[in-house]
């Protein structure tokens, strides 16, 4: 991807998702390119799920960021459209799944009974992918919402970056469990609840797990009882919305066997279910010194040792050892250019400094769009 | 609390469980390779125990014994051994395994902390090395058993997770090696999950791993490297120039991070060199863990 292909992204698409393994600069790409789309005129909302305040850092939001979409103050660059926005918000997951209970439960005694059962507040907080899933629902709520015309979302450092894509899928799943049909059994009112004696396997359950926890579970589905259909048809929803064209993947690498694997495997995987070839932005890659290989390096600071001149031979030394990180750092990327294309390949430098605030951030958007960085 | 030991090696390995923890990217498999390379050339009986089942670590240690522990596997393998074996059967069957770890959140944890503990109860190793679990897992890893004793009033998981907190609060038993980089964000981190572990899981951290540090030759200053490429023509005067003040710039920042945690973290640190940013090899590992016996690691007490 060279400046233009990243400029497409962000004016071609209403979605973007950034995925990559933890520890890549996943939070920050998303927030320079929220920041850049703003400065082309865009009303641009970054959803952060990082509780490590990532992106409140590099935005220089000192108080941290709600679970509310908090507008940022831009200084409006010289070459700003101007009527651009910045949004940012963190996702709050229990949050987010109470607000689904509220809108599909039948009565104000059934959203009661929901919220205040323990082996709720685990699901919404533990069940594996649950996060995932409402980073899904809240980029769906955020895509409606007239404030924004395109929502960025950071999506969880997961073990497996496609969850995000099938998370909405697992609550429908596991409410369709065979636990759940162990409990409930049809009749014709509707489905009754069983008693959990007559049933050895949730006799075996709690002699293991301990019978408070079992009869939490058991409450549970009793009260979400006449939901599903509701959850499944939201999830649907957002399945597609993640699906559709105008949503874009963008992977995040560093250059380092792990990540780039990492990267390169869940390229594939979109390309193969269909979803579209993603772009790709490969982080805190060593810059170019010079077009000079790193043996000539290496030979000139052996001449330049043999002339007795010590300081130009660190010199070179010191080109030649950049330069060598930097071959085997393309080596490693190789195979991620080879799946998403050089065209939609970007490799950003690595910075003599951190980015943690907002100049950090214009100056990685003037490496990914190709154009001068902007004072403040 | 006051280091016990000025060498580095010897505060890593101080507990025979070692827990090595930290986001991704800073290198947490490289510093378990290492410590377990140190340790076994040291004379140590060596058990390294990985979570997230990447194939890496065997890579980067190919002597030394490496265990895989999963969470199903350590489950069942539990149910089994406490006369459980019907019921372990009949979880994997159903599939309602999953819905028992949603019940008691933290289970998997457990039984693999459980796991953990009895290795180290076998007597079979000095030093039993955990690749800590996958980013931003290790704090939750960690509580799980006092969350589950919380919850779980009875039955074999209460008493496994019982078992584990007297584990993890016995400092000569198990601690918790944090690993982080020369760089503002990890170094946030490393603090607020260093005083989230003492707090809320009241474990003993051991030195703070700072890896990835530029430690190669002085780089010349400005001056010097100016009257040093004097003769040179401009534009590879300015490739030079470019390369050194890239690479000084660098080193003032990692130092002025380093200084940072020193004043915000008041436990010992040991500082590991930078190697290829692109991956490790096992002759890597080699080198550093002889770095870390012959003690000329950079230790910052």
């Amino acid at each position: 991807m060279t400046g233009a292909g990243a400029y497409d992204v962000i004016d071609a698409s209403t979605v973007i998702v950034c995925c990559g393994s933890g520890g890549v600069g996943k939070t920050t790409t998303a927030a320079v390119m929220g920041l850049e789309a703003a400065r082309r005129g865009r009303r641009a909302v970054v959803v952060t799920i990082d509780p490590a305040r990532r992106l409140a850092d590099a935005l220089g939001l000192e108080g941290g960021l709600g679970s509310e979409p908090q507008r940022i103050e831009l200084d409006s660059g010289a070459d700003s459209t101007g009527d651009g926005e910045l949004w940012a918000m963190m996702l709050d997951t229990a949050a987010t799944f109470d607000g689904l209970v509220r809108r599909h439960a039948d009565s104000d005694e059934q959203i009661d009974r929901i919220l205040t059962n323990s082996f709720y507040r685990n699901i919404a907080g533990a069940l594996s992918g649950t996060q995932e899933y409402m980073a899904a629902e809240t980029l769906h709520q955020l895509h409606g919402d007239d404030r924004f015309d395109l929502v960025i979302v950071d999506t969880p450092p997961s073990r497996n970056a496609l969850d995000f894509l099938e998370a909405p899928g697992v609550l429908a799943r596991f409410l369709d469990h065979r636990l759940f049909r162990l409990l409930m059994l049809p009749t014709r009112g509707g489905l009754k609840v069983l008693g959990t004696a007559t049933q050895p396997i949730l006799k075996a359950i709690g002699k293991v797990v301990g019978s408070d926890v079992l009869a939490d579970s058991v409450a549970f589905f009793q009260a979400f009882s006449g939901m599903e259909t509701g959850f499944r048809e939201r999830a649907d929803d957002v399945v597609r919305l993640i699906r559709a064209p105008e949503t874009s993947f963008v992977v995040v690498a560093s250059p380092r066997h792990d990540t780039i694997g990492e990267a390169v495997w869940f390229a594939t995987q979109l390309v193969d279910q269909g979803v579209g070839v993603p772009s790709a932005i490969v982080n805190r890659t060593h810059p170019e010194f010079g077009h000079g290989t790193a043996a000539d390096a290496a030979d000139a600071a052996a001449v330049a040792r043999t002339a007795g001149d010590f300081d130009l031979g660190v010199l070179w030394d010191n080109a030649a050892a950049l330069r060598t990180m930097r071959d085997m750092e393309l080596d490693v990327i190789a195979p991620l250019a080879d799946i998403v294309g050089v065209d939609r390949l970007v490799v950003l430098p690595l910075l003599d400094g951190d980015v943690h605030d907002l100049d950090g951030l214009m100056v990685m958007a003037g490496h990914l769009f190709d154009h001068p960085a902007v004072d403040g | 609390m006051p280091p016990k030991s000025e060498f580095p090696l010897q505060q890593l390995t101080a507990a025979r469980v070692v827990v090595v923890a930290g986001k991704g990217g800073v290198g947490k498999t490289t510093v378990t390779a290492v410590i377990a390379r140190a340790a076994s050339s040291s004379g140590k009986r060596v058990l390294v125990v990985e979570l997230d089942g990447k194939p890496t670590l065997a890579e980067l240690v190919p002597d030394l014994e490496v265990l895989a522990i999963s969470a199903p596997e350590a489950l069942d393998e539990y149910l089994r051994e406490h006369g459980f074996g019907r019921i372990a059967k009949r979880l994997n069957r159903t599939g309602v395994i999953d819905v028992v770890g949603t019940a008691a959140p933290g289970i998997d944890d457990i039984v693999v902390l459980g796991k953990i503990k009895q290795l180290e109860r076998s007597g079979d190793y000095d030093l039993i090395v955990v690749d800590g679990p996958a980013a931003g897992h290790a704090i939750t890893f960690l509580t799980s058993a006092a969350g589950l004793a919380d919850a779980v009033s009875s039955g074999p998981v209460r008493a496994q997770a019982d078992d584990v907190l007297e584990l993890l609060h016995d400092s000569e038993r198990c601690q918790v090696v944090l690993v982080t980089l020369p760089e503002t964000t990890p170094v946030n981190e490393v603090v607020e999950t260093a005083f989230a572990l003492e707090d809320d899981v009241g474990v003993q951290l051991g030195p703070v791993v700072v890896n990835g540090v530029d430690l190669g030759d002085p780089i010349p200053d400005d001056v010097a490297a100016r009257r040093a490429v004097a003769d040179l023509d401009p534009a590879t005067a300015a490739v030079l120039l470019d390369a050194a003040a890239f690479r000084r710039a660098r080193r003032v920042m990692e130092a002025g991070e380093i200084a940072r945690l020193a004043a915000e973290l008041p436990i010992p640190k040991v500082t590991l060199p930078a190697r290829s940013a692109a991956g490790l090899t096992s002759a890597d590992i080699a080198e550093l863990a002889q770095a870390l016996v012959a003690d000329t690691v950079e230790a910052h007490p």
